[in-house]
């Protein structure tokens, strides 16, 4: 019996939990830019605006679910849950403390690897089932750029494994009890935080949904919610990463004095606040500015990284 | 790469920075008195009004929401019978302030005139009409034109020498 409703409550806790993160996150966000900006952001629905995402979600319920006559339909609907899904599905790996985690999977960071993976499809098939030019071009943009990103980001990992001598996340975690890998791994530490950005398709590396030239890119043709699982989305691919980093880097639930779910949520949250800092602060590149810096700078960067990692490793 | 970091260090840096929003209703913003709000028609500093029913502020506004009737009373002295300005079509351009020759319409720096309904948008006279002169406060326009008014002949108006009797002009 315990063996049944112990992961239960973990599956729905961490689900809870995540999708109590994923809405907040937007109010986060739009306080942070609103601070950074020298302005206030929502402030008016609820304490301190708290309530502006349950107004929005509310408003978002109630916009027609409009899917447009020329699309392809089954695809048009499946591809807002595929990034859901993939992502979420991503959240059962990682470790929250050593005792909170929904699987304790031996392969825990290529279950992460190849599930952002499938992510791409999300994006690429909502662009290539609207039938229209913005998001066509979006979801091209978003599956070379995703594909590229995806190359490095997990070379840049290596370093990482090669370090712990294991796949399984919560043993990463605990062979930074001595030092966190952010500082013999920083090479790999930068190389991953650039690529999550690019994976996350979050500014300034937002070019498949550049509003400026392509309207919205993949998601022009959505609204209601699908959109809003598009949106939703996007606010857990930065969750995740941030959490990610979080781990693989800076230890995780290690830390003193305080409890260790606390010390997790405090670094993830740090890596969220950066990467709404990243949007506040840096413009968009062109395309091909984005592609030459991927294969150009990050992957000659994680591949040295791999190979002075991988040295140093064989001559101790 | 370095311009990059510097650029998030300086956004950083805002986080301590005073906003600059004004939190408008419970915050009232400081106005500049030269402000286009709310149009006014002002009194000269002796009480009576200044406007003298011309039509200018009617002819320059470009969409047309001025509406008056000139009228003159025993002195023959020019005032507006009606003087009716709908605000649901003013675009508050001061045009009308720029054409008037007697400062007698104005534009205030008072902004919080919404109505539920649009008919209470058409101002009239009584609506219009302050008891102050606005922003001229010594102006007043019969005193400085050499019009002759009621109480007031040729060559009395300030900086105005008394007329010249052309006949009496002999060589």
């Amino acid at each position: 019996m315990k063996e049944i409703i112990i992961p239960l409550i973990m599956v729905f806790g961490v689900l809870v939990a995540v999708m109590t993160i994923a809405p907040g996150l937007i109010w986060v966000e739009r306080r942070l830019l609103g601070l950074w900006q020298d302005r206030y952001g929502p402030n008016r629905v609820g304490p301190f605006g708290l309530l502006q995402v349950l107004a929005d979600m509310i408003k978002v319920f109630a916009k027609e679910d409009w899917i447009p006559p020329f699309a392809d339909k089954p695809v048009f609907i499946i591809a807002p849950a595929v990034i859901m899904f993939t992502v979420l599905m991503t959240f059962a790996v990682i470790p929250f403390t050593r005792s909170v985690h929904v699987v304790d999977m031996n392969i825990g960071l290529l279950f992460f690897l190849g599930m952002s993976s499938l992510g791409v499809y999300s994006v690429t098939l909502a662009g290539w089932a609207s039938d229209s030019k913005y998001s066509l071009l979006g979801g091209l943009r978003a599956a070379a750029q995703m594909l590229s990103y995806e190359v490095y980001m997990g070379l840049s990992l290596m370093g990482v494994v090669m370090l712990s001598g294991s796949f399984n996340l919560r043993e990463i975690v605990e062979a930074q009890k001595g030092l966190w890998f952010c500082i013999p791994q920083f090479l790999g530490f930068a190389v991953f935080l650039i690529a999550g950005v690019a994976e996350t398709h979050r500014l300034p590396f937002d070019l498949p949904e550049a509003e400026s030239e392509l309207v919205a890119g993949f998601h022009s043709e959505y609204s209601g919610m699908k959109f809003g699982m598009f949106f939703v989305g996007e606010y857990l691919g930065i969750t995740l990463i941030s959490a990610m980093i979080a781990t693989l880097f800076f230890g995780g639930w290690l830390g003193p004095v305080l409890p260790p779910i606390i010390w997790f949520l405090i670094k993830m949250f740090v890596f969220i606040c950066f990467f709404i800092l990243l949007r506040a602060a840096l413009p968009r590149p062109r395309y091909d500015q984005l592609m030459s810096y991927g294969w150009k700078v990050l992957f000659p960067l994680s591949l040295l990284n791999l190979v002075v990692t991988g040295g140093i490793l064989l001559a101790r | 790469m370095f311009s990059l970091l510097k650029t998030l260090w300086t956004v950083l840096r805002h986080t301590f920075r005073k906003r600059a929003t004004i939190l408008y209703p419970e915050e009232k913003p400081s106005i500049p008195p030269r402000w286009r709000g709310r149009i006014i028609l002002s009194r000269g500093p002796g009480g009576a009004e200044r406007c003298v029913a011309c039509y200018l502020c009617a002819v320059a506004c470009p969409v047309d929401c001025i509406s008056l009737q000139a009228t003159e009373d025993e002195h023959g002295r020019r005032y507006p019978e009606f003087f009716r300005i709908n605000f649901s079509r003013c675009i508050f351009c001061g045009f009308c302030e720029e054409a008037c020759p007697t400062y007698a319409i104005q534009l205030t720096p008072d902004f919080e005139m919404c109505e539920h309904n649009r008919q209470n948008l058409v101002y009239e006279k009584e609506d219009l009409l302050i008891s102050g002169p606005g922003k001229y406060h010594d102006y007043d326009f019969y005193r400085v034109a050499g019009l002759a008014i009621g109480g007031k002949d040729k060559g009395q108006a300030e900086n105005e020498e008394t007329p010249v009797d052309v006949r009496g002009l002999m060589p």
